[in-house]
């Protein structure tokens, strides 16, 4: 579905990924998990266009988008869940989901109320909330906004950026769970997670980034299994069977 | 059963190798001095491939380079993160380790049990495993790829054709995996004790590790009345599942998901266009205790891309016939003719001219050296003669694990002998 080959992204004359080479199959749930700083969100950023590779191949469904323009590249399918959030706070959360819709163009009349009660079902809180503002939602419930918000473009990739980040424990095994559900629903995800743990727990196979590199790629488990991921990644907490 | 992967089409794995390569790179540079070095010798740094057909740039790794690094200075990770340690080819001169992470283990009886299942084994199998002489790796294995798919595994270690078959009949078993001399030495005891083949339950046979001929499987599968089919391993990489046929006999599918395969022009080095004959150059993708990349095995064979009639997309390399730096494979042990030089030699005090002739007789492999007497003994004093032809052997049992017949002849006999220059007459 997307494939990336040897991709390279510059911010100016620092290089952030060197010869990056990635695929996400159809139904997938991908991790991409790494330390900070070793350019997980520039891989999401360069996918969806906003900062597009100097080198290299993007291809979505046989299309070469590397050169294209992020809202052409929305309109593939392709919405990004951005890290922190990035609501509009002083809207009310019903028109913060409305705007994800945007992408849709004249198609969004057609969908967005089905959308609309979908989301709500999914995340009831927000058809609660729907006329409050979002800067006045908690953390949990923003998360929740924003990837209700990406879900309103009908995507048929979505690329999310630290979902678990600043949420508490509770909160974010729901947010997983409700990750873990879009696959039921045939929809394709590439999740980029500083939290090793729990990203490798939903998904099928992920990648480990080092560095703008990637050194090492497997099943979920596979990876869970990897002495290095366990001592890089997977925290303190992580006991071996002799200790 | 045929996994999803192994009908990948060829542009998936592409990406899926370059993917897989990059990683490798990355972490045998990191973590590998030998590559380290290799790589900066030649200004190469991982994230300059970016396209599989870079691959033909890098230098290629020896046994020599394996050996040299024995045995822990190729390992990509710390010996704690290591849960096997393989030791292969003693026998061969200097050994070679295969270590194995936990990973490593997991693709590993993977691979063998798709291979397995490739060859039509499967959960209501009865596997008996046997393989002669050092054939422990392979034996550990096909015993876990087995395991894998369900089906009931009996590892035996009783030597000899006659106990092998009782156990068959008694256990009912359908499935034989073992060194093709075994195989053959089962059959030619079937063939001729006029056994009814119908007192054996045996379907499945899967053979290795040692060259055998299609007439040899053609009188295998008539004796045993089963389908014989071929695998490919190397001791480097700790044995079996790294290609098997399926049971279109139509060459050996290379796992292209965990190995990048190439032929080569032995000699200048050069990769061959496919269906060329040369040496098959081995780069592992997966690998995480050994990675080697550009691995020479001095196998001779030639590679295909079409697609098989059973629809694997992998690619398939014919049978090995032979190698290319006089490797001796004979009784399932594995020796070269220089240390076979080097016991005579010692023995005698100066280095004789000899010759190896390796015979099958009855499904035996019989080695006989002919090697010339270096000193003033004629062939009139036999007690003397008798006492060096044993120590010989002797020490080739103890040095290479084979049993010889040696044969001292008088001084400038082997040139007349010779029809050619070659040191080892293969007869099998």
């Amino acid at each position: 579905m997307l494939k990336l080959s040897s991709v390279t992204t510059s911010y100016g004359s620092t290089v952030a990924l060197r010869g990056v080479s990635l695929h996400v199959n159809p139904g997938e749930i991908v991790a991409l998990v790494g330390a900070n700083g070793a350019g997980k969100t520039t891989i999401l950023n360069t996918i969806s266009g906003i900062t597009p590779a100097s080198k290299g191949t993007v291809t979505f469904e046989n299309r070469e988008i590397r050169r294209w323009g992020a809202d052409r590249i929305v309109r593939l399918g392709l919405c990004q869940v951005p890290e922190g959030r990035q609501l509009f706070s002083d809207m009310s959360v019903k028109d913060n989901l409305l705007l994800g819709a945007l992408s849709l163009g004249m198609k969004r009349r057609k969908y967005q109320k089905d959308d609309l009660d979908k989301i709500y079902g999914m995340f009831p809180i927000l058809n609660e909330r729907g006329s409050q503002r979002a800067g006045t939602l908690s953390g949990g419930e923003q998360q929740m906004l924003a990837i209700g918000r990406a879900l309103m473009g009908r995507p048929r990739l979505l690329l999310l950026d630290e979902p678990s980040m600043g949420l508490a424990p509770r909160v974010m095994q729901e947010i997983f769970s409700c990750i873990r559900s879009f696959r039921d629903t045939g929809l394709t995800v590439l999740l980029v997670e500083q939290n090793a743990r729990m990203a490798l727990r939903i998904a099928d196979r992920g990648y480990v980034l080092e560095t703008g590199s990637i050194i090492m790629d497997g099943t979920a488990e596979e990876l869970m299994e990897n002495k290095e991921v366990q001592r890089a990644y997977l925290g303190k907490g992580y006991r071996e069977v002799w200790e | 059963m045929i996994m999803n992967i192994e009908m990948i089409s060829r542009d998936e794995l592409a990406q899926l190798q370059l993917e897989r390569l990059q990683s490798a790179l990355f972490r045998a540079y990191r973590n590998v001095s030998f590559y380290r070095k290799q790589f900066d010798a030649s200004g190469f740094v991982p994230e300059d491939m970016q396209a599989l057909d870079e691959l033909v740039n890098l230098s290629f790794t020896s046994r020599a380079d394996i050996c040299a690094g024995y045995p822990y200075d190729m390992l990509a990770v710390p010996l704690r993160e290591v849960v096997r340690l393989q030791n292969s080819t003693w026998t061969a001169g200097s050994p070679a380790v295969c270590a194995y992470t936990q990973n490593d283990m997991r693709h590993w009886v993977e691979l063998v049990s798709r291979y397995l299942a490739a060859a039509g084994v499967n959960r209501d199998d009865v596997v008996q495993i046997f393989f002669s002489g050092s054939g422990l790796n392979s034996s550990l294995g096909f015993h876990s790829g087995a395991e894998k798919i369900g089906a009931a595994v009996i590892p035996i270690s009783v030597e000899g054709a006659n106990d092998q078959l009782a156990v068959m009949q008694d256990f009912k078993t359908t499935v034989v995996c073992g060194t093709a001399s075994d195989a053959l030495q089962l059959a030619e005891v079937v063939s001729k004790r006029g056994m009814d083949r119908r007192r054996l339950s045996l379907r499945v046979g899967i053979f290795g590790r040692e060259p055998w001929s299609e007439e040899n499987r053609k009188f295998i599968e008539e004796s045993l009345g089963i389908v014989a089919l071929d695998h490919y391993s190397v001791s480097e990489f700790g044995g079996p599942g790294i290609a098997g046929e399926c049971d279109c006999k139509c060459g050996l599918h290379i796992a292209e998901d965990h190995f990048i395969a190439e032929v080569i022009d032995p000699q200048t080095g050069k990769v061959l266009p496919d269906g060329t004959e040369g040496e098959l150059v081995l780069t592992t993708l997966t690998r995480e205790a050994l990675p080697l990349i550009r691995y020479r095995t001095r196998d001779i064979t030639t590679l295909t891309r079409d697609v098989c009639s059973c629809g694997r997309t992998f690619a398939r390399m014919n049978r090995v016939k032979n190698r290319n730096d006089g490797l001796v494979i004979a009784q399932g042990k594995r020796f070269y003719p220089q240390q076979i030089a080097a016991i005579l030699t010692n023995v005698q005090g100066a280095k004789p001219l000899f010759q190896i002739v390796i015979e099958r007789i009855n499904g035996v492999e019989r080695v006989e050296i002919i090697a010339e007497l270096t000193s003033e003994l004629s062939a009139d004093s036999p007690g003397k003669i008798m006492t060096i032809e044993n120590r010989m052997s002797e020490q080739i049992r103890e040095n290479a694990g084979i049993e010889v017949h040696i044969r001292l002849v008088e001084k400038q006999t082997i040139i007349r002998i010779l029809v050619d220059e070659d040191v080892v007459c293969d007869k099998r």
